[in-house]
Parts: C-alpha cells; structure tokens; sequence
C-alpha cells in the first residue's frame, strides 16, 4: 500500500516536473488554464454570451434622456410595443421537428412577450448587457482600487498599514445596497456604468486584504533586497518586483469578486435600489414579472437563466485560474498519463 | 471607533439618497403642511444630518447611562419597538437555515472529500458552483411556485405517480452508493439496497395518503430509534465497542415504552420551556446510562449514547407534532399549508403542537432559500479543509500505527478540519443575519431586513440606522468571537498585539 503509494507520488512529480521542463512561470499557468476542461468551456460560452448579447441589442451609451444608439441585429428594441403574437408566448422552438411535430423556428417573439407587449428578447439582450457591464466595471474598480491599498498596506506596514486597514474595516461595515440606495437617486438616470462605478468603490475590501497579507510575506524575500540594493525605488520594488508575484491571488479574487458582483446587482435591482425603470437590468425584470409567474412563465425563467449561466460560467474560470496559480495543485493522473509515463520510463531504462 | 465612522458614513449617505418628507410636500391634503410641520420637528429635520447625527449618537450611546433611544421612525412609532419585534423573527429564520445548511453542507463536504475525484465528489462540486450562482430572489419565487402553489396542490390528492416515484428512487440509489462508494458491486449493491428501501418508503406512503394525515406511531419509531443507535455507534465509536453499541440499543429499546409514558404530558398546555427541559433532560439521561455502562471507555459511550437519546426523544416529539398535522391542515389553513407569506398565521389561538406546526410551515421555505445558498459554500470550504487535513503528516503516521480507517477519519482528520471551518461559520452567521433582506422581502417576513429596506425606500433615517447598528455590532461580535476560538482551538496560531 504504502509502497504503491510512493510509487504514485513520483510518477506525479516526474510527471510534472517533465512537463513544465523549459517553460516560463506564465506558460506553465496559460497551460495549466488550458487543460481545465470546465474553466475553458465556460470561457467559450462567457465569450459567446457577451457576442450575442452585445450584437444583438445594439449598445446604447450616453444617459437615459439622450442615448446614442448603436442599432443591433434583432428588429426590436426595449421601447417598441408590438402587437401581441399568441398571447405573448415564446416563439422559439429549439426541438427538432421528429420528437414534437412542429418544425424549428426562431419565430417574431422568441422569448415571448412581456404584459404590455414589449419583446422579451430584446428586454433580455438589455438587461444581460446592463449586468455584464457593471461585472467588468465593478471588477475593474474594485480591482484597482483593492491592489493599490493592499499593496501600499502591506509594503509599508507600520502606521500606513493601520490606516489603511482600519479605513478597510470601515468600508466592509457599509452596506452595499445603501450605497446602491444614495446612487440610485442620486444619479440613477445616469446609468448602469456609474452605479457599477461607485458599487466598486465599496466592493475592494476583501482584495485588499488578501494582496496585502500576499505582500507582507513577499516584501521580506531575497528578490526583494536584491532589487533594493541594485538601486530601485520604492515604486518601482511595488509594481515591478513584488506585484507580478502576487498576481494570482489578485486574478483569482477578481474573478470570484466579479461573479457576486452580477449578483449584488441583480438583488439591488430586484429590491428596486440598482437600475430604475425604464431602463432594464435582469434583476429588475425578475422583479416586475415575480407575480405573474403561473400566468407568463417565460417571464421569470429567461433573465433567471442569463444571471444563472453568467455568474456560473465566472466562477468555474476563477476555479480554473485559481488551480492554474497554485504550484502545489496536483492535477488527477488519468490512465493516459501514465501510460505515457510508463512509455517513456520504458525508453529511459532501454 | 470603527462603529462610529461606518454609521456616521451610513447616516449621511442615507441622509442624501432622498427627502423623506416627499410624499407630505406632494401631498394635497389640507392638513399636509401642518403635518410637514409635525415630521420636521418630531425628527429635526430642519437641523443638517452630519450634525443630526450626533443628535442620534447621543440617543444610541444612551444606554450607558440608561437613556437608550434609537429616536423615532417615520411613522411615528420607536425604532426601538419595532426592532425588538423584528429581531426574533430574523434570528428564528437565520438560525435554523444557518445551522442545517452547516450540518448539511460540512457531512457532505467531507464525504465529497474522502471519495476525491470520484462522480459523487465531481457531481458535489458542480451543485456548489452552481448554488453558489444562483441568485437568492430567483430560488425563492421558484420555491414559492413549485415547493408551495405545486406541493399544496400535491396534497389535495398525495398519490406520487410510477414516473416520480422511480425518478425519486433512481436518486437516492444514485446518492447512497456515491457516498458508501467501493468497488463495483458494492455499488451495485448499494444502489439496490437504496432503490428498493425508497421504493417501499415512497409506496407505503402513497398508498396510506401518509402526507395528508401523517404519523409514526411507536413501531416506526422504535425501528429508527434502533437505526439511529446503530448509525451513531458506528460513526463515534465503531462496532468493536461492544458495551458502547448495547447500551445505545438499550436506549432506542425504551423508546417505544417512553413513548406511551410521555402522550399524556404532550397536552395542550405544553409550553417550550417544557420541551427544553425534556430535552435536556433525555441528553442528561442518556449520558447517564453510558456513563454508568461505559465500562473503560466512560466518556466516549456516555457521548454516543447521549446523542441517541437526544434523536429518539426527539422521534416522539416529532410524532406528537403530527398527530396534530391534520386538525393544522383541516381548519386553520384550509388545505394549503406550506405558507409563502409572512412569519407566522395572525391572531392564530391554539396549543403549542399546533403552532409549532404553524411555524414549521412558515419557516420552511425561506429556509430552504437561504440554505441553498450559504450550504455551497460550506460544501466547498468542509472539502477543502478535510483535503488539506488528511495531507498532514499525523494522518500519515496514525494509519501507520494501524488504526483502523474509520478513527482516523472521524478522530484525527474530521475533528482538526473543523477549526478552520469556526470561522467561517461565524462570519456566516453575521453576513446572513444582514443578507437575509431579500429573502424576508419575497416571502414578507416582519424581519430586521423588512424594517431596513422599507425605511431605505421612505429615507427613514433611523429605521435604517437601527438596523445598521445592530448588525455591524454583531459583526464585530462574531468577528471577535471567531478569533477567539480559532486561538484556542488552534494552539499555533496566537493572538499578539
């Protein structure tokens, strides 16, 4: 048992150690990212989501009384009232025409139509496009904001770092749907892009703890020092020498933070604090339809199914970064890998 | 300090989102302007937040000197009355979601761990990413419409159709051989042994209309009492013991006898307070027994055997709670009763059984919400812990002194893999004391997180200030907490400052 274990455990680090040989520390990572099946579908699907949506809705910039429009693919927008079709049924068919008889169809509506008549399809592009923008913004701020602090906090303890921190404790006691509540009114018609900016303003902290925890240890390495006596100054030793190095843990945070930021939306807006009508986010359209779910199914299941995949899709890419980051991940052997270990052992004694 | 900055920050901001005089200044009522007049000097609002809320610390700090005021809310009413009605219905739905979602999510957790990269543990680990995606307003409207409109409905006629039925089973054989695990006819057998038990379950109780009118009676009990002590035994001392398992079996064997003897206690004028005492005392019983049967082993029977009765004295609670499942089904909900709106049926005047069932149908499905939620990410953090503790080397060394694998689990890695978990838990236990707005909002609950977004919505500065205080306090609390018992659990780690 023990023997076969050891055995096991060689062939591991052989193994790896065979494949990472003459690679550089980001080659090893981008491979690793590569091989996790579950973090390189949802990437694909992610990416494809957002073509889609994006594409097919038009993008709309500029405030809520003077947007400038860029028209998409699809024929309607959220503002034209068609006439009800089939009492507002969805119209897409996606089942082949053996199994229930009908044919395959996209058809005029086909996420149906919401209660006065509006296209969901459209409704839907908007709001999952509202919803992934405040993701990347929220992420983008958030992130920024979270790796400055850590790392000044953590390079240079001492009274910065209480500062710093207590500054932190005081953010995480905030609320974020009072925030979501102040920019709501305040500056609520100007759109999804701000409140996704000051959301970010308040979402850093947990980031900032984890980098400067990461800089703490790293400030006190050999790399460091060396920099240090080779003449760099401190802001060059932060961003060039130690950042790099604590990169992972930033990326990984990021993702995971960018996945209950889609989701801290989605609630402010479902609660009526986030993006106010007429403007729509997939929150709010949950909101609105939560009543009528026995009558207008549709209504409930499809923005419920965009949050769904978005933030699923976010969070198996942060697992797929997370164990392309972490040196001491050992991947599972499959049967291939040995065999190709077993090969190769073959040719080495021979 | 903290607490003074982050609520002055709250009080301002809250104090720019709005006018809470809006609807008075629109408003065309003759008596607006009086009543404008009223609202402003009942909250002084003519004097500017940054130096009204020092008005408020005043009142907040109060209770050092015994003037604790929270101020008043927009309606009139103190904040403080309102909050303590409020308090005790957050705390009944956080406690009971936070506290299965543990149990639940840290069992699984660490089987999903000892069986890694098996279908079981790779199935585990999707469901909690995909639990951990779902937002919390959508499970509950869709709780609301299948767990309560489709289950009512269900219960008008309770006969489950062969489709389900076989799906049910399926799933449960699929479940039980992913945890017992082995090799392939083990899991053959297993799922077997796990598809007929299920069937014959789910038989029996459709064909008796079981849910509509459902009871265990003293045979059904004492079989799962004896299963109990046999599960218990196994996983805390091991069969081996034999002094250990015949004492448990001892205690599921009067189980039937305590049955008959508690029915005339359980009458209508039960209270809870009485429940905590019999429950208390089935724990000291129990513990008394093994203590006193516990041969060289003392307390390693008496614990095993204290859990026993505690889960069979339990058996008979629950029993007594069915017996009056019927007259709650009849004639206080009219044959819809699992409840999606509010915490509790108003004016309801009945015993204790019939109001514990009351509760019961409220709690359920808010409930089930949270816990879907905050059990992913116990399934995830349990994993990862046991993971990283079956690694270390006094695992190694005590499978090499030949104890045998089930001590090793549930002695040496189960019990150091829950430290890290200690504080997860108790940050948990804050963040959904504050996250629990949403839920409270989709099923209507009167909680803390109701007075907080309904005062957000009307700019009622002290509602949502009263809120704010108590869950930062408590924050701060279980933070404190957490460190605590993370340095005295975990002698490596040691507070300095």
């Amino acid at each position: 048992m023990t023997n076969n274990q050891n055995s096991i455990q060689s062939d591991e680090a052989n193994l790896e150690q065979r494949e990472t040989a003459g690679l550089s520390q980001s080659q090893i990572i981008k491979r690793r990212f590569f091989r996790h099946k579950a973090a390189m579908i949802s990437l694909v699907t992610l990416l494809l989501i957002i073509l889609f949506v994006f594409s097919a809705g038009g993008i709309q910039l500029g405030t809520q009384d003077q947007p400038i429009r860029l028209p998409g693919w699809w024929q309607w927008t959220i503002n034209d009232i068609p006439e009800i079709y089939d009492e507002g049924r969805p119209t897409l068919d996606l089942i082949p025409p053996f199994i229930d008889g009908t044919g395959m169809q996209i058809g005029p509506h086909p996420f149906g139509q919401d209660t006065i008549g509006k296209d969901y399809f459209a409704l839907v592009m908007r709001g999952a496009q509202q919803s992934i923008t405040v993701m990347f913004v929220i992420g983008l701020v958030a992130a920024t904001i979270g790796t400055v602090l850590g790392a000044v906090s953590g390079f240079f303890g001492k009274w910065v770092d209480q500062a710093i921190m207590r500054f932190t404790d005081l953010i995480i006691t905030v609320p974020s749907i009072i925030v979501g509540a102040v920019i709501g009114v305040q500056i609520g018609n100007l759109g999804v892009f701000f409140l996704a900016i000051f959301l970010g303003l308040f979402t850093w902290t947990g980031l900032a703890r984890l980098v400067r925890a990461e800089f703490l240890s790293l400030r006190e390495r050999e790399f460091v020092d060396a920099a240090r006596v080779a003449g760099a100054d401190n802001r060059r030793i932060i961003f060039k020498h130690i950042l790099p190095n604590a990169m992972g843990v930033v990326i990984v945070s990021v993702s995971l933070l960018m996945s209950s930021a889609i989701l801290l939306e989605t609630g402010l807006s479902f609660l009526g604090f986030g993006v106010l009508p007429p403007d729509v986010s997939l929150g709010l359209l949950i909101s609105q339809n939560q009543d009528s779910f026995g009558i207008y199914p549709w209504l409930f299941w499809w923005p419920g199914l965009f949050i769904v995949t978005i933030a699923l899709c976010i969070n198996f890419i942060g697992d797929g970064l997370r164990d392309a980051f972490d040196p001491r991940q050992k991947r599972k052997i499959t049967k291939k890998d040995r065999e190709i270990a077993k090969a190769a052992k073959a040719k080495s004694v021979a | 300090m903290i607490l003074f900055g982050a609520t002055f920050i709250i009080y301002n901001l809250t104090a720019m989102s709005g006018d809470p005089l809006a609807d008075l200044r629109l408003s065309t009522e003759e008596n607006a302007q009086l009543l404008l007049e009223l609202q402003t000097e009942q909250l002084q609002l003519d004097i500017p937040a940054p130096i009204r809320y020092f008005l408020w610390l005043e009142g907040a700090l109060g209770f050092l000197w015994g003037d604790f005021t929270l101020g008043i809310g927009l309606d009139g009413a103190p904040v403080l009355t309102a909050l303590s009605l409020a308090i005790p219905v957050s705390i009944r739905l956080v406690i009971v979601a936070t506290i299965l979602s543990i149990i639940i999510g840290i069992s699984i957790g660490i089987v999903s761990a000892l069986r890694q990269y098996s279908r079981f543990d790779y199935s585990v680990t999707f469901s909690a990413f995909l639990f951990y995606s779902l937002p919390i307003f959508w499970v509950a409207v869709l709780l609301k419409q299948f767990g309560a409109i489709g289950f009512n409905d269900f219960l008008v006629d309770p006969q489950i159709s062969l489709g389900w039925g076989l799906a049910i089973c399926a799933a449960s054989g699929v479940f039980w051989s992913g945890v017992i695990g082995g090799s392939k006819r083990q899991i053959a057998t297993t799922f077997a042994m796990a598809f007929a038990t299920t069937g014959l379950i789910l038989s029996y109780v459709s064909a008796t209309r079981w849910l509509s009118d459902p009871s265990l009676g003293p045979i059904v009990i004492a079989l799962t009492a004896v299963g109990i002590a046999l599960g218990i035994t196994q996983l805390s001392v091991g069969f081996n013991n034999k002094r250990a398992l015949f004492t448990s079996l001892l205690i599921a064997g009067l189980t039937p006898v305590f049955y008959f003897l508690m029915q005339p206690v359980f009458d209508d004028t039960f209270t809870f307070e009485l429940l905590l005492l019999l429950a208390l005392l089935a724990v000291v019983v129990g513990y008394g027994i093994g203590f006193i049967f516990g041969g060289d082993e003392k307390a390693p029977t008496a614990r095993t055997t204290a859990m026993v009765a505690f889960l069979s004295a339990s058996l008979i609670v629950l029993d007594r709670f069915m017996q009056d499942w019927k007259i709650y089904y009849e004639e206080v909900t009219f044959g819809r009763p699992i409840r999606t709106v509010g915490d509790s049926t108003l004016e309801l005047d009945a015993n204790f059984w019939i109001t514990g069932i009351d509760v019961f149908t409220h709690l359920i499905l808010p409930t089930m919400a949270l816990m879907l939620i905050s059990l992913a990410g116990y399934l995830r953090y349990s994993r990862a812990a046991m993971l990283e503790t079956l690694n270390q080397d006094y695992i190694r060394t005590a499978r090499a002194k030949g104890i045998n694998e089930r001590t090793v689990v549930m002695r040496h890695a189960f019990r150091n893999s829950l430290i890290p978990l200690t504080t997860i838990m108790a940050f948990d236990f804050a963040g959904v004391l504050g996250g629990a707005i949403i839920t409270e909002q989709v099923f209507a609950w009167r909680g803390m997180g109701t007075i907080f977004n309904q005062a957000l919505q009307r700019i009622d500065l002290n509602g949502v200030m009263g809120v704010v205080l108590i869950t930062s306090i408590s924050a701060l609390v279980f933070n404190l907490i957490a460190d605590l018992i993370y340095s005295a659990l975990d002698p490596r780690i040691r507070v300095t400052k």
